[in-house]
């Protein structure tokens, strides 16, 4: 496939579709931040992951319309205001799943599959319901419009950028939150042993509920900054929920940097299969590519070193 | 306690509740049900099939497959295949520019028949194939998941994926796959004609003649020494391995197990509704599958066929008055099963109606008699646990 082109074009196609995966990178790593916490630290598999972000992606959509027509002077700050607002509407969610559904699960992680499945399932019919069937779009205030030239045939979008400054700022503060501050080391101590946590005076049940808030939190900041660069639907969360998984699996599901190496290469790849094949083939292949390292090398990229 | 002969079984506690569903399904439901909606008691009967596989894999041997779909699929686009090219004969199809291809081929500019469905022409290879293809599919990952250990929520999770890819490369190509609509317009199966009352009927009662046969091969694996190895690999998988059993093997074939009774009912499920889409193959049939089955009950063989046939009506009737509510109505029942019922409609028999079974008159002082030795203790196996040495 490579052989209609020379090599000075493969080079500049390689920019190109290079920039182009760089949206796709920004919300994998934002999903995948969330469910890293969820799935890789607490070993609970969200199926309604997805759900939580498209919750994030109308509260945004909600307060955009609220600054539209009651505060046009500061729409330009909406956004800001609406990532907030997001975090804590689904976190909140998050807080209560967690009372009512998960924490009764813990031992059984398959069957949270299951039950989160079926909130999953609730959830979308509610937007349904509420916001109609048909996509929405959010304004993007005027900041947020144009493009750099980076070169005559690479340009940024603004709002792409914007998406990924986002990302990373996420990705980096969960890191600082999980391995840099005390309540990140209570997280892995329950994690890695609950009795013993529970022995030196750690409320475990606390723990729990916060980090799962914190992680469907995050999915809400996702869904918030998804708005940015594309229209939300009552099902757009499920479309990324199984890409998701295998980024975290992939990534090594206890590892935080891997999980950003695993989003990075699968969306490139992905990205720039698109340009010499159909969407379609570049997906599967993508994913078989994926299914196929995660078949000889079932711990993913960075593996935490445990006896076996 | 044992049993030897065909008839001893018959009149066990097993054995009547298995009369009872016969009854049901041969005598009753063909008696109520008009032609069309016996039709879909077949369609939901084919879901058994891959119930009674989950039940043996999920509900037994601990290995949730979120994947089913995808055998079932298989099964269902083998036998397709098989009709598809019988419905394309050169006379059929003149008005194309390439006669006696399917016509989604000659929609998409292929002029020649690939390669793949060649085998298809043939009756038998259609046959072998519906299970072959799927088992074999099972085997591949089976082996190169199970050696290296990998199970619980990873295998799961690569099942889904697993199920998405197949169906994004069935809807990518459009031109050998039929593309989003499936393949359509099937007519005959070796002449003869199945869109009548009288082939649907009677594909009903194949369909059901199948679906008792599965159950008792399901039921041989599940009382021969093999189930209980299943079994105990569930509960202790390690304990199991310290005996000195290839846990992995076993987990191969319970895997294979059930893709291949997911693939006869979708060859059946193609049969009886006369078109395959990949509708069928992806992401949400196969977690819908998981819910027959765990509604069920996910140990009990016959808790699967009760769990399909009560979903899936349930869900025809919903979706006639109350399309809107369906889905809220499916999310409650995933939620209710796994928080206040996990051993599904069979536990919840065991514990409310079994004890009430000996006042019944006659049959009741019988059945007390005979009160099974408690079977595998409810599932719900701390799975977490059982990984840790």
């Amino acid at each position: 496939m490579f052989a209609d082109y020379s090599s000075t074009e493969l080079m500049s196609i390689f920019a190109m579709q290079g920039f182009a995966g760089l949206s796709l990178f920004s919300v994998f790593v934002l999903m995948a931040m969330g469910l890293a916490i969820i799935f890789g630290q607490m070993g609970v598999i969200n199926m309604a992951h997805g759900e939580f972000m498209i919750l994030g992606a109308y509260t945004t959509y909600l307060t955009s319309q609220f600054f539209q027509n009651l505060m046009p002077e500061l729409f330009a700050a909406s956004f800001f205001f609406a990532m907030v607002l997001a975090f804590l509407v689904s976190g909140a969610l998050g807080a209560f799943v967690e009372w009512a559904m998960v924490r009764h699960l813990y031992r059984r992680p398959l069957d949270t599959l299951l039950a989160t499945w079926g909130l999953s399932l609730i959830l979308q019919q509610a937007y349904r319901s509420i916001f109609g069937a048909r996509e929405v779009g959010v304004d993007l205030p005027d900041w947020m419009m144009g493009a750099f030239n980076v070169t005559d045939f690479v340009q940024l979008p603004i709002n792409g950028l914007f998406v990924m400054v986002i990302a990373l700022s996420i990705a980096l503060a969960v890191y600082l939150l999980m391995y840099r501050s005390g309540w990140g080391k209570k997280v892995r101590a329950v994690v890695q042993n609950r009795p013993m946590a529970e022995a030196v005076g750690i409320n475990t049940a606390g723990v729990d509920r916060a980090t799962f808030a914190l992680g469907c939190g995050i999915a809400g900041v996702a869904g918030s900054a998804f708005t940015m660069i594309g229209s939300t639907g009552p099902s757009s969360g499920q479309a990324y929920i199984v890409d998701t998984f295998l980024v975290v699996v992939f990534g090594g599901a206890q590892s935080l940097v891997g999980t950003i190496i695993s989003a990075f290469g699968i969306s490139q790849a992905q990205s720039t299969m698109e340009f010499f094949l159909s969407g379609s083939m570049a997906k599967v292949l993508t994913l078989l590519v994926v299914v196929g390292i995660l078949m000889l090398r079932p711990e993913g990229l960075m593996a935490l070193k445990v006896r076996r | 306690m044992k049993t030897n002969s065909p008839l001893q079984w018959l009149t066990s506690r097993e054995g009547i509740y298995y009369l009872l569903l016969a009854l049901l399904l041969v005598v009753v439901l063909p008696l109520l049900l008009d032609p069309f909606r016996l039709n879909m008691v077949g369609k939901y009967l084919t879901y058994a099939f891959a119930a009674i596989g989950l039940v043996m894999c999920w509900g037994k041997a601990g290995i949730l497959s979120l994947g089913q779909g995808v055998f079932f699929g298989l099964g269902g686009y083998c036998m397709a295949m098989f009709l598809k090219l019988e419905a394309s004969t050169p006379e059929a199809t003149k008005n194309q520019s390439t006669p006696g291809i399917p016509d989604f081929m000659d929609w998409n500019q292929i002029t020649e028949l690939p390669g793949f469905w060649q085998p298809f022409h043939s009756f038998s290879f259609t046959l072998i194939a519906v299970i072959a293809v799927p088992v074999l599919l099972a085997f591949i990952i089976g082996v190169a998941m199970f050696k290296r250990r990998v199970g619980g929520v990873y295998f799961a999770i690569i099942t889904q994926a697993i199920a998405a890819i197949l169906t994004i490369l069935i809807i990518g190509q459009q031109g050998l796959t039929g593309g989003v609509n499936g393949i359509t317009d099937l007519q005959t199966l070796m002449g003869w004609n199945i869109r009548t009352d009288m082939a649907k009927t009677t594909l009903y009662f194949v369909c059901v003649g199948l679906l008792f046969l599965c159950l008792l091969v399901a039921r041989h694996v599940q009382n021969a020494k093999l189930g209980r190895i299943l079994v105990a690999m569930r509960d202790q998988e390690n304990r199991v391995r310290f005996s000195g059993y290839d846990v992995a093997s076993f987990k191969v074939f319970v895997f294979c197990l059930a893709a291949g009774l997911a693939g006869i009912g979708g060859a059946l499920f193609t049969l009886q509704v006369g078109f395959m889409s990949p509708s069928f193959v992806g992401i949400v049939p196969s977690i819908e599958m998981v819910v027959f089955c765990a509604l069920g009950g996910r140990y009990s063989l016959l808790g699967g066929v009760y769990g399909a046939l009560l979903v899936n009506a349930a869900k025809s009737g919903f979706s006639e008055s109350f399309p809107e509510l369906w889905p809220y109505a499916m999310g409650a029942l995933f939620i209710g099963v796994v928080l206040a019922f996990p051993n599904g409609l069979a536990g919840l028999y065991e514990r409310y109606i079994m004890p009430l079974e000996k006042r019944l008159p006659v049959i009741g002082k019988y059945l007390d008699k005979d009160k099974p030795a408690p079977q595998a203790p409810p599932v719900v196996s701390d799975q977490l646990s059982a990984e840790k040495p």
